[in-house]
């Protein structure tokens, strides 16, 4: 049973160039409501570029993206963001507000909640992540992977139907990569739908349904886990592979 | 009379000082601030406004400012003052009345403020990660309401240090006003140490007048040292044993 009201997400053959740099060239994905796609591939991709052109945080060149089947390029991009959680590599949390207030301060100015009632929802959203008793302090004084987990907590405090993660686990220190990703497998198990670009090939083959290689600005190969890592079709997710593994 | 009592009684002549003590303290400090506060003020205020039009997607804005800052930071501040204290002095008379200097050295002063406060926001602006504005436009905040409450917030934190510097650069350009002619109760510290200093054949008033100059800036400057470590480190908070093994600038005390 879903915790989440979670939805289905689609990118329909989606483009983008910066000037003569074609970085998405036809992307198609679909991730079912309520499981989670990890996404894979050499650097420089576009693994990281798709999740920004599917949130439009980049207006894509052209293409389509549906959340739960329906088109939202002409929704109001802010709006689109709002249902859609992100997480980054680096963090990001605002450094001059408190951990509480890093996730409270979004729930106030977007939702609308009157302060106690955001106040009091950030505090239980950090209780999830383990960290409730970090409400006060800056987030200069945690350490990575506690960072990561309170901006895992801002995003989820929006209540978003779906989540994505750009390589949340690339800045850590080895000791701290486990709990994120402890974190992240029980996000998936309580049915988020998510969007993983991760490097994390143990998380990509025993936590997510699906996994999407990309290469060049092309999905190459797309399947369950057991497909493309027990029996990778072409050359080219061979040789990935065999570089990571 | 050896040389070393004469240097004393040039410099530390105490009869001087007393005499000088009070026109300093009722009006000569209260003006040096007034300049220093209204300039520092009104510098701050079009100083953001430069900032904004500098980072701005408009190509006309960011070229009125960059040619407004090349201008206003490439030249003497004394030769600005006079050329816009003279210059338009006898013209705000006549609209206004106004006989004071004070108008036009303010103006004077706030125009060179605000070029060199402009610089120091944007560049504080632009030195925040662009994570952030990635970061707070993910949550679903606006390109608009992103900036200003993530990142201008962050930016000008940042460089309060040197925005305190600056309101210490313009206690001290304040007493370039003297050079638009004050009257009697218009003198600020430099200008009532210069006339007792000459009206004397004594230095000791030039003295008096350093010594507030001082008073003045040197509890600022530990301030602004105090803010730039107050943000580096936010409020205090327990450290963990191995944060005192690394603390830069403790280096030299080792």
């Amino acid at each position: 049973m879903s915790q989440f009201t979670s939805g289905s997400l689609t990118g329909k053959n989606l483009h983008l160039a910066f000037g003569s740099n074609k970085v998405l060239r036809g992307i198609d994905i679909h991730v079912e409501k309520g499981t989670a796609a990890s996404v894979i591939g050499p650097s420089g991709s576009g693994k990281s570029t798709l999740l920004r052109v599917m949130n439009r945080l980049i207006e894509p060149d052209q293409g389509d993206i549906l959340l739960d089947g329906r088109s939202v390029l002409k929704d109001n991009p802010d709006e689109l963001r709002r249902r859609i959680g992100m997480v980054f590599q680096q963090f990001n949390l605002f450094p001059h507000k408190s951990v509480g207030e890093n996730v409270a301060f979004a729930l106030r100015k977007l939702r609308k909640l009157p302060k106690d009632q955001a106040w009091a929802e950030a505090l239980d959203q950090l209780d999830k992540v383990g960290l409730k008793h970090k409400a006060g302090v800056r987030p200069a004084t945690l350490s990575g992977g506690q960072q990561q987990r309170v901006a895992i907590a801002r995003a989820l405090a929006m209540k978003p139907e779906v989540m994505f993660f750009d390589e949340a686990t690339s800045a850590l220190d080895p000791e701290l990569v486990k709990g994120v990703l402890a974190l992240m497998s029980d996000l998936a198990s309580d049915g988020m739908t998510m969007v993983v670009v991760t490097h994390e090939m143990g998380f990509s083959r025993n936590v997510s349904n699906q996994v999407v290689f990309m290469d060049g600005g092309v999905v190459v190969e797309n399947g369950s886990p057991d497909q493309l890592f027990t029996e990778p079709k072409t050359e080219r997710l061979q040789k990935f592979l065999s570089d990571v593994l | 009379m050896d040389a070393w009592s004469r240097l004393a009684d040039t410099f530390l002549n105490w009869g001087y000082i007393a005499e000088v003590l009070p026109t300093m303290f009722s009006y000569g400090l209260l003006n040096t601030i007034v300049l220093a506060l209204a300039s520092g003020l009104i510098g701050t205020f079009l100083g953001i406004v430069l900032a904004l039009m500098g980072i701005s997607r408009n190509p006309v804005a960011r070229w009125v400012a960059r040619i407004y800052t090349d201008i206003f930071r490439g030249l003497p501040a004394v030769l600005v003052i006079l050329v816009i204290g003279l210059g338009f002095g006898p013209l705000l008379n006549e609209l206004t009345g106004i006989r004071s200097p004070y108008p036009l050295g303010i103006a004077a002063l706030s125009l060179m403020a605000a070029a060199y406060i402009g610089e120091i926001f944007r560049s504080g602006i632009q030195s925040v990660d662009k994570g952030q504005l990635e970061a707070s436009r993910a949550l679903g905040f606006g390109y608009g309401p992103s900036m200003r409450m993530i990142v201008v917030p962050q930016g000008i934190r940042r460089v309060l240090p040197a925005l305190m510097n600056q309101f210490i650069a313009l206690i001290k350009e304040s007493s370039l006003v003297f050079t638009l002619g004050l009257m009697s109760r218009e003198r600020e510290l430099f200008q009532i140490g210069q006339d007792f200093a000459a009206n004397n054949g004594n230095q000791s008033p030039l003295v008096a007048a350093a010594i507030f100059y001082l008073a003045l800036t040197i509890p600022l400057t530990h301030l602004v040292n105090y803010i730039d470590n107050r943000l580096r480190t936010g409020k205090e908070q327990k450290h963990e044993p191995d944060e005192a093994a690394a603390v830069i600038g403790k280096g030299a005390h080792a």
